[in-house]
C-alpha cells in the first residue's frame, strides 16, 4: 500500500501571545510544532504500513525550517519525505496550497492520501478536500476510525458529523482527513530519530515542480488578506467573589434577565 | 513576485515592524529589512507605510467579467425534515448584503422531499428558492452535492455563495471551490460589502488571537463558510412572497464514489446539539466526577440549553465527542454560554469566544476564562450552581 501524508509546521498556538499595545502577535520564542491533527495522520499511515506493508511518504510545503516536521514524521516511522520550499510558494491561500501539493502528488503513486482535518493556526479545513478535487479522487473528512476492507481495495471510515458519525465506504485511491480519536500518536524514540537522518529527503522548488510562477504563491491566490487586527475587546466583564452563593446567584440571574439572555 | 521593498524610499519610521503580525520585519541600520520566510504577504505593512516604500504585487482585476456575477446565494441544509438554523441566519445576513448591492437573495434547497421548506426561506427574506429534489440527494454525499451546487452556480453566475460551517458545509464548500478554481474563506464570523462592492469576510485565526479580513478580488463567485449562530435571524414575515423554482440536475449513482453504510447518532435523547443551541452549559475539569454533571444538566434543562464539555472531560468519556466545545471539537456561538470549572485554555476559547454573553464560574481567580467572561464568579461551582438553579426556577415560576 502506498500512502502519502501531508503535514504542516505550525506555531504552538497556545503559546502565542498578543502585544497589548499594538494588538499584534508575539511569535518570538513560540515553538514550532507538527500540526497535532497531522500527527494523527502520520500515525495512522504508519499503522497501515505496519499492517499491510508498503511505503509512506510525508510531504510538507513551507519555509526551510519546516524540514523539522518532516524529520519528526520520519522519526515516527514514515519512509521518506518531500519538502516543497521556495519563496515563490509564499503567500499561498488554501486553493493555491492545495494546487501546489496536488501537482506534486500527481507525479506519485498512491492508494491513500491522508492529512489532519485542519491546521491549528489557520483552522480552515479546506486544503484536504481541495486536493482531493484537484486529484479527482473521493474524500472522507473528519475520520475518527479507519479500516481497510477485506478485499484490500476499499476503505471503511467513521466520519464525524454534527450528530455523531457515519460509516462510509470508498474505493481507493481516496483522501482522508484525520480528527481527534483516530489514534494516539507515538513518540519518536532515539532509534527512530537516528534513522530519520538517513532517510531520503527530496527538495521540490517551483522550477522542479514545473508549474508556472503565476499560478503559485500569492500571485496565484484568489483570496487576499486585506488586514489583520486584534479581536474586539469585551467591555470589562463583571467579576465577583462568591462569598454568599445565594446573593451571587440572585445578582447573576438579574444580570441575565436584564440582558434578555433567557 | 510578492513583496517589493524600495529601500531608497524607506524613511526608517519603524511603523511597519509594529504593524507586522508575523515578526517578518526588523530594524536594519536606519531602515528595515524583511524576512520573507516569515512574511505571509498580508499587506499590513504596505498599508501603514507613509513613504510608499512597500509594494505587494497582486493580480489584475477584470472588472467587466466580475460585473456579470449577481445575487447572494445561501446553500441551506435540510436535516431531518427541517432546516439547520444557520440557513435562516444566513438568509437574514444575505438579505442585508443583497440590499447593499441592490441584488437578490437566492436560497438553495438541495435534498429529497424538501420542497415544503422553501416557503419558510421566502418568509425569512429570500427572493427566490432553487429546489433540487432527488432521491439520490436524500443523504449528503460529497460527490452528489458538489455536482448539484456546481451545476447551479456555473450557468447562473452568483456574486456571493455562503455555506454554513457545519460538518457537511465544510466538506462541500472546498470541493466546489476547487472544481471552479475559486477562493474560499473558512468559518467567517463577519460579512460586509465594501465601497467597491466586494464581500469583506472576517474570520478568526491563531486560535482567535487575531482576526483577518479577507477579500476575493479577482474571481466570482466569492465564497465563504459561515459559523452557525453568529448572525441572528430576523422574525419571519409570512406575507412575503417569492419565486420557487424546481431545478432538475442529472446525477448518476456511478458518480457517487462514497457510500454511507450506516449513520450513528451520539446525541442521546433530550440532548441538544451545542452548535445550534441558543444557550450552552459547558463543563470542564472542575466538575470533578461524571455524576456531578447532573447539576449542569439540570441547569440546561431549565433553559432549553445544550450540555457541552471541554476537551478533558470528553476525552474521559463523560460526554460524547459531539458535545465537545473547542478547537478539536465544535465551534459554538450561542446567546449565552456557561463555562463551569473551565480554565479557558486558548483551544477552548477558540471554540466559544464569539458567544454573546459568557458566564464563567471557577475557583481560580487567575483562570484565563475570566479574561473573556462578561460575568465571572470566583468560587465553588458546587456551592453556586444549585443557588443559580433555584433562582432561575423561582424567576420562571413567577412568569
Amino acid at each position: 500500500m502506498k500512502i502519502i501524508v501531508l503535514v504542516k509546521q505550525v506555531p504552538e498556538v497556545a503559546d502565542v501571545k498578543v502585544n497589548p499595545e499594538t494588538g499584534t502577535l508575539i511569535r518570538d520564542g513560540v515553538p514550532s510544532i507538527l500540526n497535532p491533527f497531522d500527527e494523527l495522520a502520520v500515525e495512522e499511515a504508519i499503522r497501515l504500513k505496519e499492517k499491510y506493508e508498503g511505503e509512506v511518504t510525508v510531504i510538507t510545503m513551507g519555509p526551510p525550517q519546516a524540514v523539522d516536521v518532516l524529520y519528526k514524521a520520519m522519526a515516527m516511522g514514515t519512509d521518506k519525505a518531500i519538502h516543497m520550499t521556495d519563496r515563490i510558494f509564499a503567500g499561498a491561500d488554501t486553493w493555491v496550497t492545495a494546487l501546489t501539493l496536488a501537482e506534486q502528488i500527481k507525479k506519485m503513486e498512491y492508494d491513500i492520501v491522508i492529512c489532519g482535518k485542519q491546521a491549528i493556526d489557520g483552522d480552515t479545513a479546506q486544503v484536504g478536500p481541495e486536493i482531493a478535487e484537484i486529484l479527482r479522487i473521493p474524500q472522507i473528512c473528519y475520520v475518527r476510525k479507519l479500516e481497510i476492507d477485506d478485499n484490500g481495495k476499499h476503505v471503511i471510515a467513521h466520519r464525524e458529523n454534527d450528530e455523531g458519525y457515519e460509516v462510509i465506504r470508498a474505493k481507493m485511491p481516496v483522501l482522508l482527513t484525520a480528527t481527534k480519536g483516530l489514534n494516539e500518536p507515538r513518540l519518536p524514540n532515539i532509534m527512530g530519530i537516528m534513522k530519520a537522518k538517513k532517510k531520503p529527503l527530496e527538495v521540490v522548488t517551483a522550477a522542479t515542480l514545473g508549474v508556472e510562477e503565476d499560478r503559485l504563491g500569492l500571485k496565484g491566490s484568489p483570496t487576499t488578506v486585506r488586514k489583520v487586527f486584534p479581536p474586539p475587546k469585551k467591555a470589562g466583564g463583571i467579576i465577583v467573589e462568591a462569598d454568599d452563593p445565594k446573593e451571587v446567584a440572585k445578582k447573576l440571574v438579574e444580570f441575565l434577565l436584564q440582558k434578555g439572555a433567557f | 513576485m510578492g513583496l517589493i521593498f524600495d529601500r531608497d524610499k524607506c524613511t526608517g519610521c519603524m511603523l511597519c515592524p509594529k504593524s507586522c503580525n508575523f515578526g517578518a520585519i526588523e530594524k536594519d541600520d536606519d531602515k528595515v529589512k524583511f524576512d520573507l520566510d516569515k512574511c505571509v504577504l498580508c499587506g499590513s505593512c504596505e498599508e501603514v507605510c507613509p513613504a510608499d516604500a512597500i509594494f505587494i504585487e497582486r493580480q489584475i482585476i477584470d472588472k467587466e467579467a466580475i460585473a456579470q456575477y449577481k445575487d447572494v446565494w445561501i446553500v441551506c441544509e435540510p436535516h431531518d425534515g427541517r432546516l439547520r438554523s444557520f440557513s435562516y441566519e444566513l438568509v437574514t445576513k444575505g438579505r442585508e448584503l443583497a440590499d447593499k448591492l441592490g441584488e437578490k437573495v437566492v436560497a438553495l434547497l438541495i435534498g429529497h422531499e424538501v420542497e415544503g421548506l422553501a416557503e419558510s426561506l421566502i418568509h425569512q427574506g429570500a427572493d427566490k428558492v432553487l429546489v433540487v429534489d432527488d432521491k439520490i440527494l436524500a443523504e449528503y454525499t460529497t460527490d452528489a452535492y458538489t455536482i448539484a451546487v456546481v451545476s447551479l452556480i456555473t450557468p447562473r453566475k452568483p456574486a456571493i455563495v455562503l455555506y454554513g460551517a457545519t460538518s457537511n458545509g465544510r466538506d462541500l464548500a472546498p470541493r466546489v471551490a476547487a472544481r471552479l478554481q475559486l477562493g474560499l474563506t473558512a468559518d467567517c464570523t463577519g460579512l460586509d460589502i465594501d465601497d467597491e462592492r466586494q464581500l469583506v469576510q472576517t474570520r478568526p485565526a491563531f486560535g482567535g488571537n487575531i482576526m483577518a479580513e479577507i477579500l476575493c478580488p479577482y474571481t466570482r463567485p466569492q465564497m465563504a463558510t459561515v459559523r452557525p449562530n453568529v448572525f441572528k435571524p430576523t422574525e419571519r414575515d409570512t406575507s412575503r412572497t417569492g419565486e420557487i423554482e424546481k431545478v432538475e440536475i442529472k446525477i448518476s449513482p456511478v458518480q457517487i464514489r462514497t457510500r454511507v453504510m450506516e449513520k450513528v447518532s451520539e446525541i442521546t435523547e433530550g440532548m441538544i446539539s451545542v452548535e445550534e443551541a441558543d444557550i450552552v452549559v459547558c463543563s470542564g475539569r472542575g466538575i470533578k466526577e461524571p455524576a456531578n454533571l447532573e447539576l449542569p444538566r439540570e441547569l440546561a434543562k431549565l433553559l432549553d440549553a445544550a450540555v457541552g464539555g471541554s476537551r478533558p472531560i470528553v476525552d474521559l468519556g463523560w460526554l460524547p465527542p459531539t458535545q465537545q466545545v473547542g478547537q478539536s471539537g465544535r465551534t459554538v456561538s450561542p446567546k449565552l454560554y456557561f463555562a463551569l470549572g473551565i480554565s479557558g485554555a486558548i483551544q477552548h476559547c477558540a471554540g466559544m469566544g464569539t458567544s454573546e454573553i459568557i458566564v464563567a464560574i471557577n475557583k481560580d481567580p487567575d483562570a484565563p476564562i475570566f479574561g473573556i467572561a462578561d460575568y465571572g464568579i470566583v468560587g465553588d461551582i458546587f456551592a453556586i450552581l444549585p443557588e443559580i438553579i433555584a433562582e432561575i426556577k423561582r424567576v420562571q415560576a413567577e412568569r
